[in-house]
């Protein structure tokens, strides 16, 4: 629904008039009188009401005085009436917000100057603004015994005042019901029950609506006051989702992260992910001045030398092996103007050889025409339909607030069904699901395809034949394709998971077949921050800017599959962040040269390369963002960059000059930008047909290398409070009853697994969330950073 | 945890409620997990039930701490619930409840050492003032009390 049709409906519905303090008002019937002083800028206390949250009315500091009401009412839970009068700030008003205010702090510590939420405290505020200056309570005060919820949330239950927000966020936003209230009366206690940890992706959402000093930032205790603070408004790169947020610097250190409100994106929320990974960036292994490799001793150097170094590393490549001998492979989380300068840096250069869809193996379907934004359906809009189809998706992991609007979606009704490799734990009931090993994977979305074709009457492409006929569709797939073919707002959404498959070609095109037969939108979620800046600035082998044709280069696979002399590496660490990381380590031996412009550099990195150039990332650097929605974002300088790391687009512009090519000569961030803007707009789009060949698998088990939410970026793998929740845990094997009995391993017996000519070991989980054929085996982590590709032919034996 | 018993009785429970409103009946299966247990329900057994009728366990502790007739710790054989709201209070429950603990030995809340009576404390009105002084025993009220009558019934409880 678009903006105004939003408007024309709030028209519509019958207003009433009101009066508060004497001004006329005017509310939406069945509003609350809360809702309507606060659209008019009234100010009433408060602390149980949130305007995302259930009405609890349990704090009743919101009691205000309404003519011919017996008693004062709460504004929070009182439905607006033709003609009545409010009084915020009557005398009856007024001693009912004292009262209140003196029974909240009766068993309060008031213990302001040791508690983090001092300074940024709602109950100290309204304590100011509707307290008493002194107590009259002399009797003892309660104490609670704290709990320990995890890595994330520090807890200090005594200050709690039972306004019930945390609990109400976790039951209705983040879907976990993992704290309740224990007790009752005097003394209820608010935790999780059991001893146990909060581990919602969404955890650290209780700190911002908690108004006291209960629930604070773990990894923040004790490390500022909220007025040494300064806070700067950023963007988060760990999806696409383009949350808003706010760094809280001093002196140009990030201490913490809150979100900074957006409707469009985030609401007022923010994944745990985005609040605590840029406790990565103060890891011990940031690079803080440009290195070079003099006969195998690293040696800082200023960045003259470094980028007259790598100019003419760059120069050699090409000049005596040509240049196609060079190969770029870029983060998907980079900026914008990253992307365009980088790949004119490469293509003025003559190379074509440019990259960010590092975790993708299959690239078949590179001719298409490029479609619009990877979002149909906005992000906002998601909540709104009505009948979901996740394809190799998990979205609680790979963006989790893309998962949250799957659960509104859910609690306002709509079907959700599933064609996934694992049966992920949601937040959201589903039915009709297919929860198939990769191997199926292709085949299963086939026979609901088929069964579209047969109800909708709209006939697939030719190139899809080869899998739809002689597809057996069951009775499922009917019902799920007349849901679809039903559903007002229907969405198929493409998960991160289909994109590493090896026939993604496939389960993409089947997905667009599907959406469009059945008039549902197809969304589609890229790995990475910006993979829509990238596809926009060409940072792809075979399109520039705004999607034009460019002389076809080699993808990432082809990059690595015949490795190139040269490399040039762009905010990743190559082990953890391409898929295949046996093949990308042994041709990153193998390559003469590899430049790495990082945030930080590990031991293996510094022996692959040649330079390392330090990078600030985004947020302590400048430029824009596309978001899934295919909304342009720009952000600002948040933290400040140690020593001489400098922004992205600065690098690329010395080197650019230093190479001697044209169109480097920006003065300011706003001029890459303009520079890019006057591409893509004369950008001529090609058409290109494909042909897919039919998928054929192996016999066996195939791995199912999830990636692992906080191990999908270098920030993330550093954020020490995020690897020690529960979803960092990645070191087992999961297997399927059937197939572990038919091994012979039992639950947390050793197993050896082998892709090609390396090995790992780990321990076996025997899990019925594990599809007959898997072998869940996460990617991107420790143990398996010598393996081969993420979705791919395993063999697994007793170890 | 649960028996095939409990069991049969939580789906009589459910069955009442709408299909997706399961959560009603977890007071009653709460209460069928205690009896099967010897009037007391640990933190496994409250997470059994909540597994059982698929709802977060943090919703059955709620319940169980909330209600003055769920047990989370060993109980007697026998409970002994003595009123001591107000109409009770007024017709000399104090007495009843001193007489009760000398007797047994224990104070309210406390459990004798032979493991035969639990000395409730109770927290409400037992809804029995036109008989007050009163007391519930396992279940059974017993009015108009006096020392007497107290005696009696608590020589009664093997």
């Amino acid at each position: 629904m678009s903006a105004e049709i939003e408007q024309a409906v709030e028209q519509a519905v019958d207003m009433v008039n009101i009066e508060v303090n004497g001004i006329p008002l005017e509310a939406p019937k069945g509003s609350m009188i809360i809702e309507a002083t606060d659209k008019a800028g009234i100010e009433i206390p408060r602390f149980c009401y949130h305007p995302k949250l259930s009405i609890a009315a349990n704090c009743r500091m919101c009691l205000v005085d309404v003519e011919k009401m017996p008693k004062p009412v709460p504004a929070c839970a009182t439905p607006v009436m033709e003609g009545m009068k409010v009084y915020t700030e009557s005398r009856r008003a007024m001693d009912a917000q004292h009262g209140v205010m003196e029974f909240l702090l009766i068993n309060h510590p008031l213990d302001c100057p040791i508690c983090d939420q001092g300074g940024e405290c709602e109950l100290q505020d309204q304590a100011m603004g509707y307290g008493r200056s002194v107590s009259r309570f002399t009797e003892r005060k309660r104490v609670v015994k704290d709990k320990d919820v995890g890595p994330l949330v520090q807890t200090e239950m005594t200050r709690c005042i039972h306004c019930t927000r945390c609990v109400r966020f976790l039951e209705e936003i983040a879907g976990t019901s993992e704290m309740g209230g224990a007790g009752r009366g005097d003394r209820l206690e608010i935790g999780t029950c059991v001893q146990n940890s909060i581990n919602s992706e969404l955890s650290g959402n209780v700190i911002d609506i908690c108004p006291v000093g209960a629930l604070t930032n773990k990894p923040f205790r004790f490390q500022a006051r909220a007025w040494e603070l300064m806070a700067r408004p950023s963007l988060a790169a760990h999806d696409g989702v383009g949350s808003c947020l706010f760094h809280h610097v001093r002196r140009g250190e990030i201490l913490r992260t809150v979100p900074r409100e957006n409707e469009a994106t985030n609401e007022s929320w923010l994944s745990d992910r985005d609040r605590y990974s840029h406790i990565g960036l103060y890891s011990d292994d940031r690079v803080t001045a440009p290195q070079v490799k003099q006969n195998g001793e690293w040696k800082s150097v200023s960045w003259d030398e470094a980028a007259a170094t790598v100019a003419r590393i760059l120069r050699d490549a090409i000049e005596t092996h040509g240049a196609e001998q060079v190969g770029m492979l870029m983060s998907p989380s980079a900026s914008t103007e990253e992307y365009f300068l980088a790949q004119r840096l490469l293509r003025r250069s003559g190379c074509n050889n440019i990259d960010h869809r590092l975790r993708q193996q299959d690239f078949t379907d590179d001719a298409a025409p490029v479609a619009g934004a990877p979002f149909a359906k906005k992000i906002a809009g998601i909540e709104r339909s009505d009948a979901i189809l996740l394809v190799g998706s998990n979205p609680r992991e790979e963006a989790p607030l893309i998962g949250h609007r799957v659960r509104q979606a859910w609690r306002k009704g709509a079907k959700i069904s599933l064609v996934n490799p694992l049966n992920w734990e949601f937040t959201f009931d589903t039915s009709l699901d297919a929860i198939v090993a990769p191997q199926f994977m292709v085949s299963e979305l086939a026979a609901l395809a088929a069964a579209v074709e047969k109800s909708s009457g709209v006939s697939a492409p030719g190139f899809l034949r080869s899998v739809l006929d002689g597809a057996a569709g069951q009775e499922r797939h009917e019902a799920l394709a007349g849901r679809l073919q039903q559903a007002s707002g229907g969405l198929v959404l493409l998960g991160q998971f289909a994109l590493m498959h090896p026939d993604a070609s496939w389960l993409r095109a089947l997905s667009a077949y599907v959406a469009e037969a059945t008039g549902s939108a197809l969304n589609t979620l890229s790995h990475g921050g910006n993979a829509a800046g990238a596809r926009l600035a060409g940072a792809l082998p075979n399109r520039g800017p705004g999607g034009s044709e460019a002389a076809a280069g080699l993808n990432v696979s082809q990059m690595l599959e015949d490795p190139r002399k040269c490399y040039v590496l762009w905010g990743i660490e190559p082990e953890y962040d391409i898929d295949n990381p046996a093949r990308v380590m042994s041709a990153l031996q193998k390559a003469e040269s590899v430049i790495s412009v990082v945030s930080h550099a590990t031991d293996s990195l510094r022996e692959i390369s040649s330079v390392i150039l330090p990078l600030a990332p985004l947020a302590e650097s400048e430029g824009s963002l596309v978001n899934l929605d295919g909304a342009g974002m720009n952000f600002k300088a948040a933290g400040k960059a140690p020593g001489d790391a400098r922004p992205g687009w600065k690098i690329l512009r010395r080197l650019g000059g230093e190479m001697g090519l044209e169109g480097f000569q920006q003065v300011r961030i706003d001029d890459v930008m303009a520079d890019m803007q006057s591409e893509v707009e004369s950008a001529d789009t090609p058409d290109g047909g494909v042909t897919l060949q039919a998928p054929a698998y192996q016999e066996g088990l195939y791995r199912i290398g999830e990636l692992p939410m906080y191990s999908i970026d270098p920030l993330c793998r550093r954020s020490e409070p995020l690897q020690q929740t529960e979803q960092a845990n990645n070191m087992f094997l999961g297997l399927n009853p059937e197939d572990a009995g038919r091994i012979g391993l039992d639950d947390g017996a050793m197993a050896r697994v082998r892709q090609g000519d390396h090995s790992a070991e780990l321990e076996v989980k025997v899990t019925a969330r594990v599809p007959p054929g898997g072998a869940w085996l996460r990617s991107a982590t420790c143990s398996t950073r010598e393996l081969g590709p993420a979705v791919a032919p395993l063999t697994v034996e007793v170890a | 945890m649960l028996t095939e018993e409990t069991r049969n009785i939580i789906d009589h429970w459910v069955s009442k409620f709408p299909q997706d409103k399961k959560r009603s009946a977890l007071i009653q299966s709460l209460m069928a997990a205690q009896e099967q247990n010897g009037g007391w329900i640990s933190p496994e057994l409250t997470e059994a039930v909540a597994d059982y009728l698929e709802l977060p366990p943090v919703w059955a502790h709620e319940v169980v701490s909330f209600y003055s007739m769920f047990f989370s710790d060993p109980v007697g054989r026998h409970k002994v619930h003595i009123c001591t709201n107000i109409s009770c209070w007024l017709n000399g429950a104090d007495d009843i409840v001193a007489r009760a603990e000398e007797k047994l030995g224990v104070k309210l809340g406390e459990t004798t050492e032979d493991g035969r009576v639990t000395l409730v404390r109770e927290e409400e009105c037992l809804a029995g003032c036109c008989g007050a002084p009163m007391a519930v025993i396992d279940g059974h009220y017993h009015e108009n009390l006096d020392l007497q009558k107290l005696d009696a019934v608590l020589d009664g409880l093997e």
